[in-house]
């Protein structure tokens, strides 16, 4: 039954409104309070250091930032199109992995093998250590069709790793739907690959959708990475901009930039998933709803 | 019902619950409790009847402190809990819940379900506490499944968990929110039989209160002193299970026990 608009609350229920709304003023002035005291005591620290002037001109020279910026803006934009990039071919061969490994059909069995062995190789080999390797090795056999940009190696040794590990985060999703899913799909008819399709893997990317995301997050912030083979991303720009002086305020300045690209990522998969009702569901879950 | 009842252990007055987006009273939320007056007297039983969606379990989440009321009062011996400035921690370990759905830790074994909260909340030493715990899974005759997992356990044998380890701290109060309605038909009598024996023999001697929101109505004739039928978040009929089961005065109730049948 709805529509309740004849109800006055009554001096008891006003009476503890007033209260509530007071302790929620208290707990918004003690986190108030709290993070100004934590914040003065880094500064503190920070500044009455012996070495705060010298760090200061080294680190967080502003004229320097400004010099620096185009260049290091440049090189960002190396980053982005390496993380879109691998974003999606992570993410689609990725899934694909995930589905052949967990699939049970007898003819797939080699491509499960190998699924199985690649996702174990590439999951526990350092990305770095695949970097050197196909950065440098692959330019080696001398493949005339292969690109040998830095760019371009650099790119794929990441896809090569985040596939492996976004592969294993969706074949976790896909294990966590619960079995009986797939049986009550199968007795409506659906066929093996339409229950999976249509009921197993959608289910399955809702249970992981922040674990990806994190992943994805991760993987912006590791394409600064490629600048080893001598790409030129924001890194290897900020590299280049301290070799004249060993004044390090360009390496703050592409740090700057990766958090100013990677916060609002964050909060925007945060609010998507929050939006979509994509995190748990606690309506209805007894015991949601205790509240002090 | 007597005249000389003594005072009664738990009064509801006037409770309203509604849920939903908006401030308490705005219309797009949904009225679940609507002036709700109810009493259990120490040492009796109230059951509490009426069809899914009817406020019973809610009624229950209410008294221990698991929902917020829009109005009204919870009180617990003369205190008014629902006030947001009660220790609500304080008054829950006085209470004890037994759910649906068991909601054992299925990372626990069964014996360590029972004494978490006599030594987590109580202070009580482990030795202790799996003594106590042990003397009440055998009193709901689990005794020789204290070391299995509750997934190694039948439905039944969950629930009886679950009652143990609502017992053991010795509350004041034991709500039960139809803990048989999950269970398969047949393992409904041993859980139906032990709360039946909590009300005749008791524990430690003394008769467990209770309020128990349920379907089975033959359990309510059995052990209820007084029934009371809730309708739409609003209590229609209240008396002996004799008269409101078996003679009632209401249509609405009459219509509701004629649907059972």
């Amino acid at each position: 039954m709805t529509g309740d608009g004849t109800w006055v609350p009554s001096e008891r229920a006003r009476a503890r409104s007033t209260f509530r709304r007071a302790q929620r003023r208290r707990a918004t002035l003690v986190a108030g309070v709290a993070t100004a005291v934590v914040l003065a005591a880094v500064v503190y620290v920070v500044t009455t250091a012996p070495g705060w002037e010298r760090a200061r001109e080294a680190f967080f020279s502003p004229e320097r930032a400004w010099e620096v910026l185009p260049d290091v803006a440049a090189g960002l934009w190396l980053n982005l199109r390496v993380w879109v990039v691998a974003s999606v071919v992570g993410l689609v061969v990725g899934m694909l992995l995930a589905v052949v490994r967990t699939s049970r059909i007898a003819a797939l069995f080699p491509l499960r093998m190998l699924a199985l062995v690649y996702v174990d190789v590439f999951r526990g080999v350092p990305l770095l250590l695949v970097l050197l390797l196909v950065g440098f090795g692959l330019p080696a056999l001398r493949l005339p069709w292969l690109p040998v940009s830095a760019a371009f190696l650099g790119g794929l040794s990441i896809v090569v790793c985040y596939t492996a590990y976004l592969a294993e985060i969706f074949r976790a999703g896909i294990e966590s739907v619960h079995p009986s899913q797939v049986a009550a799909a199968r007795s409506l008819g659906l066929s093996r690959g339409q229950a999976v399709r249509r009921v197993v893997l959608p289910q399955a990317v809702r249970n992981v959708a922040a674990p990806v995301a994190s992943m994805l997050v991760s993987l912006q912030k590791d394409s600064g990475l490629i600048s080893i083979l001598g790409a030129v991303d924001a890194i290897r720009a900020a590299q280049i901009a301290t070799t004249g002086d060993y004044n390090f305020t360009p390496y703050v300045v592409a740090g700057v930039l990766f958090l100013l690209v990677s916060i609002p990522l964050t909060r925007l998969v945060d609010a998507w998933s929050a939006r979509q009702g994509w995190r748990r569901e606690l309506h209805g879950v007894a015991g949601a709803g205790v509240v002090r | 019902m007597t005249a000389d009842r003594p005072e009664p252990l738990l009064s509801l007055r006037g409770v309203r619950k509604s849920f939903g987006s908006g401030p308490p009273g705005s219309p797009s939320r949904t009225l679940v409790l609507d002036g709700v007056d109810l009493d259990v007297a120490a040492g009796s039983c109230v059951v509490v009847v009426g069809s899914s969606g009817s406020g019973k379990s809610t009624l229950l989440r209410v008294v221990d402190l698991l929902e917020e009321v829009d109005d009204g009062q919870v009180l617990l011996d003369g205190e008014d809990v629902a006030d947001p400035w009660v220790d609500a921690d304080a008054v829950r370990a006085r209470l004890a819940m037994v759910f649906q759905q068991y909601n054992l830790f299925p990372h626990l074994r069964v014996l360590d379900n029972v004494t978490l909260a006599p030594r987590v909340v109580h202070g009580v030493r482990r030795r202790d506490a799996e003594d106590a715990g042990m003397a009440m899974l055998e009193r709901v005759g689990l005794a020789d499944r204290a070391r299995a997992y509750p997934d190694q356990l039948s439905g039944g044998q969950q629930q009886r968990a679950a009652i143990a380890r609502a017992l053991v701290n010795g509350p004041e109060l034991l709500l039960l929110d139809e803990v048989t309605s999950a269970l398969d038909p047949e393992l409904v009598g041993e859980v139906l039989d032990l709360l039946l024996s909590l009300r005749t023999e008791g524990v430690a001697g003394r008769a467990t209160t209770m309020l128990v929101a349920t379907h089975e109505m033959a359990f309510a004739r059995e052990v209820a002193d007084e029934v009371v039928f809730l309708h739409a978040g609003r209590v229609h009929e209240r008396g002996t299970p004799e008269q409101v089961l078996g003679d009632p005065r209401q249509e609405r109730t009459r219509e509701f026990l004629r649907r059972l049948r």
